[in-house]
């Protein structure tokens, strides 16, 4: 087998990427589990730009290690997770996991056997286009349908996800009132009062 | 010099390919390490004229040898490592501090060929490893193990993530104006004059940039992270000597990291300011476009230590709304308002 460093570097991501998902799933600390999903993404952009798929490996690391995960992060260092819960869950919700799992696995390989032969994904790019360029056309022309469905679904989950959390501002409360902060002048504070001296008589 | 040392040590390709790129990373960071502590220097100065004082003055003429003796200082302090800390993810953090701060200079041109990785995505690269920069706090706040620095942990979570947002629909409307994402392509499609710079057609985008950079960067008046009169110094409470001296060392490199984006993004990079001009332009045309780059950067970091010595700490609360309800609006018409210009081809810049 040639081993050139291409190689090195896929086995070595590819090494990463299924030891730390293994550890997101078996580790007991949870704020250590997310850490290691985000070594996990890290792995995955690695083996992403080894593909040459720049635009998706950055774009990986910026909207899932820079943004989703920094949220799970603050949502779980504020909760008081006891470990031996985590481990009932774990069991409870094994047959669901595997149920996924072989479903992805299943999908991918529905894809991937065309014809009766095992095939790559195939695209017409040109060899000087970039890949940025190239998924914008794809994105905007062919799947502009799906493309914009994705857009509504995650639009509508945004909403919905506020509508569930703003429950309305209830009476009673003292709440900001921005306008009024900002229209306030400073003889609406402060009043100035002139005061005539007075001389106390026993000192 | 890579040319030359290809044509005269073909035979030792390690030389070009591994060597010189090593030495030029070297030299560059120790040009940044300088550029660091004489930041801290000027800052301190700045700041003491603006409020009629001397600042550092005792180390060296005018006080120069002062990061000197602040970094040895730094470097020669016992590092404490709480007993209740995750030891691991303590000495973790002010890595992941640093790390992003540096790996970004990577694609950032300094000059119409000195850049280390000219790729095509290096607006994204550069949107993408500054936000990861957010992980260095928020893995010292919970490993440290302190009330303080835990606090600091989820208001610098929150505070990033919502100053990214409008940060990157900064950048959009950029990258629709030079149609690239290439840091140089960008600059190149500013070329022309000082009225062709972005800062015309995208002023808005490059205050709202501007603000963003400071919050992004957890600067004053944005610096609740470290709020030394309530929470102390935040994530870093527990620090000590070198590794304090890294987060110190993250925050200002990022500093000049944004000054630099905006400096190319908005202000047309190494380009000259006399460009088009007749007279002018043939007198300058001598001085290397890094000097105008460098001027551009210094002015913004002015910027970042007049708002320092000037405004008051905002509130949390007020940099969530400032954050989600005025700069986002902002931008996302600005969008529009580019796509508009770009539609009727609004000339000099959409042409």
């Amino acid at each position: 087998m040639e081993i050139n460093i291409e190689k090195i570097l896929f086995y070595g991501f590819s090494t990463i990427l299924l030891g730390s998902a293994t550890a997101v799933i078996f580790s007991r600390n949870s704020v250590r589990a997310v850490l290691f999903l985000v070594l996990a993404f890290f792995a995955c952009a690695g083996l992403w730009l080894l593909q040459q798929a720049e635009f998706l490996a950055i774009t990986l690391v910026l909207v899932y290690v820079g943004a989703v995960m920094v949220l799970f992060l603050f949502v779980i260092m504020m909760l008081d997770i006891n470990v031996a819960t985590k481990e009932a869950r774990l069991v409870r919700y094994f047959p669901l996991g595997i149920l996924i799992a072989a479903l992805i696995v299943s999908q991918i390989i529905w894809i991937l056997w065309k014809g009766g032969s095992w095939v790559g994904i195939q695209g017409d790019m040109n060899p000087g286009e970039s890949n940025v360029s190239a998924i914008g056309k794809l994105l905007y022309t062919d799947y502009i349908y799906p493309f914009e469905l994705a857009g509504i679904i995650l639009l509508v989950a945004i909403v919905a996800a506020i509508s569930l959390a703003f429950r309305g501002r209830r009476r009673g409360t003292r709440g900001q009132k921005i306008k009024e902060q900002i229209a306030v002048r400073s003889q609406d504070r402060v009043t100035l009062v002139s005061l005539k001296p007075t001389i106390r008589k026993d000192l | 010099m890579r040319e030359w040392l290809i044509q005269n040590y073909p035979e030792w390709p390690i030389l070009w390919k591994v060597v010189l790129p090593v030495v030029t990373i070297g030299i560059f960071f120790t040009c940044l390490l300088l550029c660091v502590a004489y930041l801290s220097l000027l800052e301190r100065k700045v700041i003491g004229y603006m409020q009629v004082r001397i600042g550092p003055n005792r180390v060296g003429p005018f006080g120069l040898g002062q990061p000197i003796a602040d970094v040895l200082k730094l470097f020669f302090k016992e590092i404490i490592f709480p007993k209740a800390s995750n030891f691991y993810l303590f000495i973790v953090a002010p890595i992941l501090a640093v790390a992003p701060a540096l790996a970004v200079w990577a694609v950032v041109p300094l000059g119409e060929k000195w850049v280390f990785a000219d790729i095509n995505i290096g607006l994204l690269y550069i949107l993408t490893m500054s936000s990861l920069g957010v992980y260095g706090i928020l893995i010292a706040g919970w490993a440290s193990n302190s009330k303080y620095a835990l606090l600091a942990t989820l208001r610098s979570a929150a505070q990033v993530v919502s100053y990214e947002i409008a940060m990157g629909f900064a950048l959009v409307g950029v990258v629709m104006a030079a149609n690239s994402l290439n840091l140089r392509e960008i600059i190149q499609a500013q070329s022309g004059s000082i009225l062709h710079w972005y800062m015309v057609p995208l002023f808005p985008l490059l205050i709202v940039y501007w603000i963003s950079a400071v919050a992004e960067t957890n600067r004053a008046p944005f610096d609740v992270v470290e709020g030394e009169s309530e929470i102390v110094a935040g994530h870093h409470v527990e620090y000590s000597g070198t590794v304090f001296a890294a987060f110190f060392l993250a925050e200002y490199a990022n500093m000049i990291l944004v000054s630099s984006v905006a400096s190319i993004l908005f202000l047309g990079g190494w380009l000259s300011p006399f460009q088009g001009i007749p007279v002018l332009e043939t007198w300058f045309q001598d001085v290397p476009g890094l000097i105008w780059l460098v001027i551009k950067i210094c002015g913004f970091l002015l910027l970042f230590l007049w708002f320092r010595a000037t405004f008051p700490r905002f509130r949390y609360d007020q940099i969530m709304r400032l954050g989600w309800k005025v700069l986002i609006p902002i931008t996302l018409i600005w969008i529009f308002v580019v796509g508009g210009l770009q539609v009727w081809k609004v000339g000099p810049w959409f042409t």
